[in-house]
């Protein structure tokens, strides 16, 4: 065997050893870092600038200088600038990113039908979130008469855009350092991906009318209170009063978005059953290119997604940035290793899913987490994420066609955890159980708390909402149409003409 | 008149179409073809689920040519598409009723 052969063959043990010495090195610095940090030093020095920085946001000084206003509006314009960006970056992992990704998969005859769950979303969903999506999401204001905050539901302050849009004196309501306008915009682009990604589970059989009604019940009666739970003070945040075992940390979804929506693919993909002809048809992936481009265009979009979850442009966007990239990165090495060792071929689907998968489980901890960790929490959700698609999908025999389970569900459970785990007060201000194992241990007890809460919620109204429209108008399509496809069937269109 | 019809590789294809111009053939079909000989096919792996795929793409050459040239046209395409190798393809020959040019209406070789 020449050298050329024998690297086929085994590169994929020499990306595992690359690997584990990364992961001792990384495991190991961070500790050694953390424990020099107590004295004064380098690793604090991110730290205390991104705070010094929060500080002089909101610090009022002793004697006000005139320059402070032109400097505080100069870093508004700032902020709102980078959440715009950010608002734009995560319509755009929907659509084409999602669109792309999810279409490539299934087959031909489905492309549209899946293009259009993404398209459509967009428009659906956003219609929703104006008129009262964002107000149950995040309506409420401590101690107001009237649009008391509670912990469960928000209130009716924003609906129809009523204190959101530009007031008749021509001031913008201000969310922190932006403009409620944007921020209501930038939230409102995961309430567009989160329905979107469930489609993952029910693709090529499910009736669009059926998912249409199912996705504005599942927006409204889902997403809202979960989001409001996690992210406006409610029983799932970390340091609500009263939150459910002191609240978890969810930096930008990972239980609002991933859990919630794999959770809810699963329930789907069990009560609508298997595509006709599964296991023994061929049902390859139609088109692979569309594919890899989509989980490209998602791995852009993300920084959107997590970056943009620091709500400014600050030093915590920044890292938030880089662990997402990093994550994405290990993800993607660890699947398409781990194929290359256990088939002698590393895929390019498996590159991909990997990458998503490292996307998936950074999220919550994007915020929280130091690079280091955020490789090893991405090669992690490549392994986990490869083995609930592959094996944990063929042994139980259920039909998640693109794994929407399997990817955001498992990769957002252990992301939510790991949190927990990996979370670090020099970014922000709170250690996870590595670091300072007795208030970890809390930490980690919220997470937990907080991954069974929404699994629990977000499986059971699936299951109502599913229920009640099977007996209704019925969930799937006739076999005939489902064998002809759903673009000819729902829509009345071909994906591929070539005159 | 005979048509000969060549399952052949895709990489040969320019080999034969070239050899056969030299040898008088005018002109020649070919299309994307895709079945199973004794070359077996492949497998593939999508995120652990394998599908054997035992249909493998060859293209289809068709040319039809004078009971003489036959000869010279099946050796000419034997020589140029040949590897040795399992999956080289086969030729099949079939005797041919008739030929006509839509433009003219001329009828057998002439046609050709």
């Amino acid at each position: 065997m020449n050298a050329r052969q024998w690297f086929a063959r085994h590169g994929g043990l020499l990306l595992v050893l690359v690997g584990m010495v990364g992961l001792i090195g990384s495991l190991a610095l961070p500790v050694a870092a953390q424990t020099s940090g107590d004295a004064p030093g380098a690793s604090t020095g991110a730290g205390s600038e991104a705070g010094s920085e929060a500080g002089s946001d909101d610090g009022s000084p002793a004697e006000p200088d005139p320059r402070d206003a032109a400097i505080a509006e100069a870093a508004q314009t700032g902020h709102n600038a980078w959440m715009l960006t950010s608002a734009a970056l995560v319509l755009f992992m929907t659509a084409p990113g999602l669109a792309m990704f999810y279409s490539g998969l299934v087959r031909r005859k489905n492309v549209l039908s899946v293009m259009m769950q993404c398209v459509f979303l967009m428009g659906l969903m956003t219609v929703v979130w104006a008129l009262w999506g964002y107000s149950l999401s995040f309506g409420g204001v401590p101690d107001s008469q009237e649009f008391p905050h509670n912990p469960y539901v928000g209130s009716l302050q924003y609906i129809f855009m009523n204190n959101v849009q530009i007031a008749a004196d021509g001031t913008a309501p201000m969310a922190g350092n932006i403009p409620e306008l944007t921020f209501m915009a930038f939230q409102g682009m995961f309430f567009i991906i989160t329905p979107a990604l469930i489609c993952g589970a029910f693709a090529e059989r499910m009736k669009f009318s059926a998912m249409v009604i199912f996705l504005v019940l599942w927006g409204t009666l889902v997403y809202c209170p979960l989001c409001h739970w996690v992210w406006d003070a409610g029983i799932l945040a970390r340091g609500a009063p009263g939150a459910w075992a002191g609240g978890a940390l969810d930096f930008a979804g990972g239980t609002v978005v991933h859990i919630s929506s794999g959770v809810s693919a699963l329930v789907c993909a069990l009560l609508i059953g298997r595509r006709l002809g599964f296991g023994t048809e061929d049902m390859r992936p139609h088109n692979m290119t569309y594919t890899a481009l989509g989980a490209g265009m998602l791995w852009v979009g993300w920084f959107g997604f997590n970056a943009g979850s620091a709500l400014g442009a600050t030093a915590v966007a920044a890292s938030a940035l880089v662990v997402t990239h990093f994550s994405a990165a290990a993800g993607a090495v660890a699947w398409a290793g781990l194929e290359w060792i256990q088939r002698g071929k590393p895929s390019v689907l498996g590159a991909a899913s990997g990458a998503v998968a490292g996307l998936v489980c950074i999220t919550p901890a994007s915020g929280f987490v130091q690079p280091m960790p955020a490789l090893v929490m991405g090669a992690a959700a490549g392994l986990a994420c490869y083995f609930a698609c592959s094996t944990l999908k063929a042994r139980l025999g259920y039909d998640d066609s693109l794994d929407a389970f399997g990817v955001h569900g498992v990769g957002g459970t252990l992301g939510a955890v790991l949190t927990g785990v990996f979370a670090s007060k020099a970014v922000g201000g709170t250690d996870g159980l590595l670091y300072d194992p007795p208030g970890g241990a809390q930490l980690l007890l919220g997470q937990i708390v907080a991954v069974a809460v929404t699994v629990l919620f977000a499986a059971v109204a699936t299951f109502i909402l599913l229920k009640i429209l099977d007996a209704t108008i019925g969930l799937r399509v006739s076999q005939e149409d489902e064998y002809r496809g759903l673009d000819l069937a729902e829509h009345g269109e071909e994906g591929y003409i070539f005159n | 008149m005979k048509k000969i019809e060549a399952i052949i590789r895709h990489f040969k294809l320019e080999d034969v179409k070239g050899a056969l111009t030299e040898h008088g053939i005018h002109g020649m079909t070919v299309s994307e073809v895709r079945g199973f000989g004794r070359q077996k096919g492949h497998t593939e792996m999508y995120r652990g689920t394998e599908y054997a795929v035992d249909l493998v793409p060859k293209l289809k050459i068709e040319v039809v040519c004078s009971d003489d040239n036959l000869r010279a046209v099946v050796d000419t395409i034997l020589r140029t598409a040949q590897t040795g190798a399992i999956g080289d393809g086969k030729i099949f020959v079939t005797n041919l009723e008739d030929a006509i040019r839509i433009r003219t209406g001329e009828h057998g070789e002439e046609a050709l």
